[in-house]
């Protein structure tokens, strides 16, 4: 990639902004800024549909050294609304390499900007909270465009889901013999969730948000999942109410991410925003059964405000919050458990698909499939 | 899970002496280890022979012994102090072998000592190359296809040559359990095969080689995993070498984190590295596993393992602020990842892996200088003597940094000076992994060459490459530009570009370029290593400056102290400096100063967050220190800036600091100045009556002639501007001098040569002294056991000095004090001293702490360094003699009926370099320092603990055998009594047929062996160097012909000190070396040689000075 010497400007609604140079596309753009402490796997990211209407700054302070590929996208395109980069890499290295970052932004129109002080940046949005901002490479003035910004709509009260999800059904068929078969809810999914349970056994049937409870029941699945998304939880009342009713249905479940938060709500639970939200790939989280911690890929902006210390009556049984991120005690996994304890849902708020991230977490699609074999055992003893 | 209470006391092993391959990193992560678990409330015991390291300081162990690190010493302290447990992987591979030792012959099983942080199985299983590549081979992981290289583990010549035919070449050898990789490398061919596996079937204990496919050319990565009882396992830290395979990663530029691989790559590694930990079974601790990949299709084969805390772990904990060793010692005595607290946010656990936002780079410092004639390319067995680390926010600042901060003239990237040589020539150049090959890419790239070019001759991954083509191109802005405008400078600065590197590229200095930088705000802000990219708010000012917006530096109320460090580890400035500016932190901090430390070096102590009250890792340049003071003026008061204790690095930025309105305390910049200036020096010693050699001034080989014929033979000639004895020899004639003269292409007539009069049969003492500008404290004196000639740093010494009267004694503090005035000191001085006859000669001042500072502190009890920093800062020696960190009456030169006698021995590298033959270089000793490292060997007697200081050094005197004895003519009347000392104590003595004679003639019983150069006898008599090679000789003595005119040290004696050094014998080169020999084999022989603490020393040391102010006070 040519260095462009196109100034570029970050603006924040409180007014701070950071002068860099453009990267990827040129225009304007807005979205809420947040930062992502992950050292690698910025095509995953950018490619994550939970990212939706957000401005993205990389911590790592150098991007797109290997370039982009054919093989490492989450979903069908890029969803950030903005990209925020120290050091932009002008050439590209990796085997797998088929294009640069640079000329990936470009082609899908997403507006970028380099060389300012993202670690300044990044600073100011834990100090102060994630909060709306724009990227422009037409409008060189702060105050102007900070107006602009403030037009914007809030993440808070935002309901996403419709933007990211499909439109029609779409099966992914299991890897070697099928052993079972599963509704995946479409709040946002990413292609690695599908893949590791297709490489389970399972037959995933990926569903459009706007599915009802009668299109799940029609496929006879033995489990139902409900994905991560972008998005303020707290306007998902439709997902709640398929969850509700799916729990109604006594289908076992699994959540992600989004999945967790619209479980936590079936429960009974509220939902918050958080200052800055977890975005990394590095957060440890302990699971409070074993005390076993794993480290984990996270990104979300809002949790579940359940209590620690006891469990939850609902009519379906005990709920209880089963992870906790250790840095700061944010719930991190709901589980729901009937009068004899036969686990009949559970959900966290991370990602065990991980891509990008660590794989520490993958063992909760073995735990999905054990809560639907164990549901088959006692379906068929009653 | 809370700690372990079902052990109370432990035993912490180091790692030694300084040598390459096993550096100060160790001492960072033992003194780590053992402040942590005394704040755990563990009774720690620790062995270490090595004096200049923090950890044996008394007051960071219970019981501290300063023995030599063998398996016999160390049981000797398991009996005496019978701790329950030994923590092995925190003091290198001797300390991991001297366990697995223990645990072999069964005497941990016999005092119930139970090992932790990795059990014996585990270090076998990560060790052993056979069961650690059935390990990898075995794991099984989703979507990964862990393997290690194809090979075959032999134990003899024919069976690795039947390794060669299957795997064809080129072949990688690893010998097994050998440190560093000695005897490691790659073969090409059939010839170089087999004399490469001779060499490391006698390298490795076991005799066994692994013999492998080559992956040369292949990226290459390492990660630092970290695993606790419950099995929480972290990745703290991913490395990738900027040097692709085949250069052994201590050599190899590195950097953190990796930045070619993409998140599936990354992971598929971390997965398998964290199946590894498991499958070993690291139960707790730290370990390091290396990855090598593939460029073209990314197939990743797992190169290795170590067990254990290792360099990369040193330099893994400075980078990304997760402190590796201290983690590891909690997690050995039970705590879970979980239940630690990260140090830097306080808020968050250690059960995280660290996210950075900055580069780190870490280059080599080589020191092929000191070894003209050893092959400088870089193989798989390690070379480098030091690093420096540099952090940065893009890849090409960091590399600026750290090239700048090697201090070495020849690592910054060099823009100006005309290239002569055209492109395939460097290239050619580059294809070979040497020390400077980056500097030819960038020679390379400035006559033409390609960025595909470079990657293609170097295997440099292109990425890297591009980041050195950028650095050029800015370069070249900056050298094209009509005007240098802000937006330039500022672009130049944002790669990494210097102010000298910037006055070079437009033709003015660098104050120039620094006064317009300053006058146009373009000064760097001080980021944050915080562990967590910002996540967290950060409580520990861990800066590091970059061209970036917001800075992070902290107002403070509390006057500050600014403590420079003293850089890369390299031959003649190490640790022991590093010991006297931790020690000024310590110190300074509590007597209420805000300490600021500033340095480059990842392996010390003084770059762990911990030691001072803010870090600032960077070059120590006038630019960068400039900037740091500039910061932390701004942040408040700054009450000095110590450049004493670092050694020469910091010395030579006095003046130019103070120029620039830095505060400087302690001795000025002008009495250090008038130390080293050689007219002004003798000034001093002309008003105080003091005499110093004869010498003179030459610019020319007549010249020098002249001088020596006047001053009279021999002389010790140098350049005038030295660097730990760089460029000196002694000469014995003319031609040989006339032959220096033509060999030392340096001298100018604006750096002439130095011809002094040369002080045969003198002996040489070193002292260290306190002075306050009213009262001096002598720190200790010194005796050398080397003659006058061989440099202080290379030569065994001994403390109290055994020879000298306790006239001598008065005439030295004497002439100290004089010395101490005359030039100006507040702080500390070394002097070095010859007595020859009843002349007491001056041979150098330093007016700084010098190498010698920890050994006397140790030696004495007392904390010199401590002392001198609050001399600088304005206590007096009464005052401290009051406040007890002083002894109260008399000082280091006052006798001590029950202090030990501490013998010095200084530990070489010969044995790490080869020449590009294939030979070894020579290991004599002279004035140019060539040892690495030291050891200390404590006892009440000087024979004992001479013998300790052997073995501690090189593995220590044989108790009888053979003696091989070949000495130079004026050394033979000498020679004779400690050579028939060794017969009478039942040596076989064997001799060249000249030594023969005279032994004979003396009544020494004598067989003759055929010289050298003579070779094997037709009859079969072996030559005095096939004698050696079969293991037919235990001891040599052989002192040198002095040099010839072509300045190659006689052949024969070269070739048997190389087979000395082969073989692994004592090798001793001088009369008094033998003499102080023979002593310690009789004490040794005479009966049980005894351990003891440091702790148990000072307090009969105290007991009796205490007893003796009682009597005082009673009369």
């Amino acid at each position: 990639m040519e260095r462009t010497d196109t100034p570029a400007l970050l603006v924040l609604e409180d007014g701070r902004f950071f002068r860099g140079s453009s990267f990827g596309a040129t225009g304007e753009t807005f979205g809420e800024a947040v930062f992502s402490t992950g050292m690698t796997g910025y095509q995953e990211t950018l490619t994550d549909p939970s990212y939706r209407r957000q401005i993205v700054v990389a911590t790592a302070p150098q991007i797109g050294n290997t370039g982009w590929n054919d093989e490492d996208d989450e979903s069908r395109r890029i969803w950030v609304a903005g990209y925020v980069v120290r050091d932009a890499s002008r050439v590209r290295s990796n085997w797998r390499s088929n294009r640069s970052l640079d000329e990936e932004l470009r082609a899908q129109g997403v507006v970028g900007i380099c060389e300012l002080d993202t670690r300044a940046l990044t600073r100011h949005l834990r100090e102060r909270g994630s909060m709306r901002a724009a990227i422009s490479t037409t409008e060189l003035d702060p105050d102007v465009l900070v107006q602009r910004v403030l037009e914007q709509p809030r993440m808070s009260g935002a309901n996403l889901v419709a933007d990211v999800t499909l439109t029609a059904p779409v099966v992914i068929p299991a890897q070697g013999t099928r052993t079972h078969k599963v509704a995946a809810i479409d709040l946002g999914i990413k292609e690695m969730t599908p893949e590791l349970m297709a490489r389970r056994g399972i037959e995933v049937h990926v569903l459009p948000a706007t599915a009802t409870l009668d299109d799940i029941t029609a496929l006879g699945v033995d489990g139902v999942f409900f994905s991560n998304g972008p998005g303020d939880p707290g306007t998902a009342d439709e997902a709640v109410s398929l969850l509700t009713g799916v729990l109604d249905a006594g289908l076992p479940y699994f959540g992600i991410c989004f999945g967790n938060q619209i479980f936590g709500r079936a429960l009974g639970f509220g939902t918050y925003k958080l200052k800055y939200g977890h975005r990394g790939i590095n957060q440890p989280v302990q699971d409070r059964r074993t005390g076993k911690v794993e480290i984990t890929a996270q990104n979300h902006g809002f949790a579940v405000d359940a209590p620690l210390e006891h469990d939850t009556p609902t009519r379906w049984g005990a709920a209880r919050v089963s992870h906790v991120c250790l840095n700061d005690d944010v719930v991190e996994g709901l589980e729901l458990t009937d009068a004899d304890g036969t686990v009949l849902g559970f959900s966290v708020q991370y990602h065990p698909e991980a891509a990008a991230g660590p794989h520490d977490s993958a063992y909760l699609f073995d735990r999905f499939i054990e809560v639907m074999d164990a549901h088959r055992t006692t379906g068929e003893n009653a | 899970m809370p700690k372990r209470t079902d052990i109370s006391s432990i035993l912490v092993i180091g790692s030694g002496p300084i040598v390459i391959g096993q550096a100060s990193e160790f001492d960072y992560s033992g003194t780590q280890a053992c402040r942590v678990l005394r704040e755990e409330g563990y009774r720690v015991v620790l062995v270490n022979s090595n004096p200049a390291t923090i950890m044996t300081d008394p007051e960071f162990a219970d019981a501290t012994y300063v023995e030599p690190i063998t398996p016999e010493m160390v049981e000797k302290v398991i009996a005496a102090e019978r701790p329950d447990a030994i923590l092995p992987t925190l003091g290198g591979q001797t300390a991991l072998n001297t366990a697995v030792a223990l645990h072999e012959s069964g005497v941990l099983e016999r005092y119930g000592v139970e090992m932790i942080g990795a059990n014996f199985d585990a270090i076998q299983r990560g060790e052993d190359r056979e069961k650690f590549k059935a390990i990898v081979d075995g794991l099984v992981i989703p979507g990964v296809n862990p393997e290690s290289a194809r090979s075959v583990l032999t134990h003899s010549l024919e069976e690795v040559m039947a390794a060669a035919d299957q795997l064809g070449y080129p072949l990688v050898l690893r010998p097994s359990f050998t440190m560093g990789g000695v005897g490691s490398g790659f073969a090409h061919d059939e010839h170089e095969l087999r004399e490469m596996a001779a060499i490391g079937l006698a390298a490795s204990p076991v005799n066994e080689i692994l013999v492998e496919e080559s992956i040369l050319g292949w990226k290459e990565y390492e990660l630092e995993v970290m695993r606790d009882k419950a099995d929480n396992v972290v990745i703290v830290c991913s490395i990738e070498n900027l040097d692709p395979m085949g250069v052994h990663t201590g050599d190899s530029i590195t950097v953190a984190p990796a930045m070619t691989l993409t998140d599936r790559e990354y992971q598929a590694m971390r997965d398998v590295a964290i199946a590894i930990i498991r499958e070993v079974g690291v139960d707790t601790g730290g370990c390091n596993i290396q990855f090598a990949i593939n460029p073209d299709n990314g197939r990743m084969i797992v190169i290795e393992m170590n067990p254990r805390v290792s360099r990369s772990s040193a330099l893994a904990s400075k980078a990304t602020g997760f402190p590796i060793a201290k983690i590891a010692a909690k997690v050995a005595v039970g705590y879970t990842l979980d239940e630690i607290p990260n140090d830097i946010t306080a808020e968050t656990p250690a059960s995280f892996e660290p996210a950075l936002d900055y580069v780190v780079v870490k280059v080599p410092r080589f020191a092929f200088e000191k070894f003209p004639t050893a092959d400088s390319t870089l193989t798989t067995h390690m070379k480098s003597v030091g690093e420096a680390m540099a952090i940065g926010r893009n890849f090409a600042e960091a590399l600026n940094k750290a090239l700048r901060s090697l201090e070495d003239p020849k690592a910054p990237f060099d823009f100006a000076t005309p290239i002569t040589d055209d492109v395939d020539t460097l290239l050619e150049r580059a294809s070979r992994p040497h020390d400077g090959r980056l500097q030819v890419v960038m020679a390379a790239l400035r006559a033409g060459a390609t960025a595909e070019q470079v990657h293609e001759a170097t295997r440099i991954d292109p990425w890297f490459v591009d980041q050195v083509v950028q650095i050029l191109e800015v370069a070249r802005r900056v050298e094209q530009a009509d005007a240098l405008t802000p937006a330039l400078l500022h672009a130049a600065k944002r790669i990494g570009l210097s102010d000298p590197q910037i006055a070079s590229l437009r033709h003015t200095s660098a104050d120039v370029v620094r006064g317009v930088r300053w006058a146009l705000g373009i000064r760097p802000v001080f980021k944050t290593v915080d562990t967590c990219a910002a996540e967290f708010a950060a409580r520990t000012p861990y800066h590091y400056s970059s061209y970036d917006e917001e800075t992070e530096v902290e107002p403070r109320i509390k006057p500050a102290v600014l403590i420079l460090g003293s850089g890369p580890n390299r031959i003649g400035q190490g640790i022991e400096f590093d010991y006297s500016c931790v020690h000024a932190a310590l110190t300074l901090r509590e007597a209420g100063y805000e300490t600021v430390m500033v340095n480059c070096n990842p392996e010390t102590v003084s770059t762990d967050y911990d030691t001072s009250d803010r870090l600032y890792f960077e070059p120590l340049t006038l630019e960068d220190v400039l900037e740091v003071y500039h910061a932390e003026a701004a942040a408040g008061p700054v009450a000095g800036v110590i450049v004493q204790l670092g050694g020469q690095t910091p010395l030579k930025l006095a003046q130019a600091l103070k120029d620039n309105g830095v505060p400087i305390v302690g001795t000025s910049p002008e009495a250090i100045n008038l130390a080293e200036e050689r007219g002004a020096f003798g000034d001093v010693l002309a008003a105080a009556g003091l005499p110093a050699p004869r010498y003179g001034m030459a610019q020319s080989a007549r010249q020098a002639i002249e001088i020596a014929n006047r001053i009279g033979y021999p002389v010790l000639v140098r350049p005038s501007y030295v660097l730990g004895g760089r460029g000196m020899e002694i000469v014995y004639d003319d031609d040989a001098l006339t032959g220096y003269i033509e060999r030392a292409t340096f001298i100018t007539p604006q750096q002439p040569v130095l011809v002094d009069r040369f002080l045969d049969d003198a002996i040489e003492i070193d002292v260290d002294a306190l002075y306050d500008g009213t009262e001096l404290y002598l720190g200790g004196v010194m005796e050398h056991i080397e003659e006058a000639g061989i440099h202080s740093g290379d030569s065994a010494c001994t403390l109290p000095p055994i020879t000298l009267g306790a006239d001598a004694v008065e005439r030295i503090r004497a002439s100290t004090e004089a010395i101490a005035a005359g030039v100006g000191v507040r702080g500390l001085i070394n002097i070095q001293y010859a007595l020859q006859g009843d002349t007491l000669f001056v041979l150098e001042a330093n007016p700084r702490a010098s190498r010698t500072v920890p050994f006397v502190s140790k030696a004495t009890g007392v904390q010199l360094a401590k002392a001198c920093a609050r001399v600088m800062l304005g206590s007096s020696i009464a005052e401290l003699r009051a406040s007890g960190m002083l002894r109260p009456e008399g000082d280091g030169a006052t006798v001590v009926e029950a202090s030990p006698i501490a013998v010095k021995e200084a530990v070489m590298p010969f044995n790490r370099f080869r020449t590009s033959d294939g030979e070894n270089v020579d290991s004599l000793l002279g004035p140019e320092m060539k040892s690495t490292g030291e050891v200390m060997g404590l006892d009440a007697t000087f024979g004992t603990a001479f013998a300790k200081s052997q073995t501690g050094s090189y593995g220590g005197l044989p108790s009888g055998g053979t003696a091989f004895v070949s000495i130079a003519n004026r050394d033979k009347r000498h020679a004779i009594f400690p050579v028939k000392r060794l017969a009478d104590l039942g040596f076989r003595i064997v001799a060249t047929a000249g030594t023969a004679q005279v032994l004979r003639r003396n009544g020494v019983d004598v067989t003759v062996l055929r010289k050298a150069h003579q070779g094997d006898g037709p009859d079969g008599t072996p030559s005095v160097v096939t004698a050696i090679m079969n293991g037919e000789i235990d001891l040599i003595f052989n002192t040198p012909q002095g040099a010839s005119a072509d300045g190659q040290p006689r052949r024969d004696g070269w070739s048997i000190r190389s087979a000395a050094i082969l073989r692994d014998i004592p090798s001793i080169t001088t009369v008094q070396g033998l003499s102080a020999a023979v002593q310690g084999i009789e004490s040794a022989n005479a009966g049980e040689v005894g351990v003891r603490s440091l702790q148990s020393w000072n307090a009969a040391v105290d007991a009796e000075l205490a007893a003796g102010s009682d009597q005082a006070a009673a009369r």
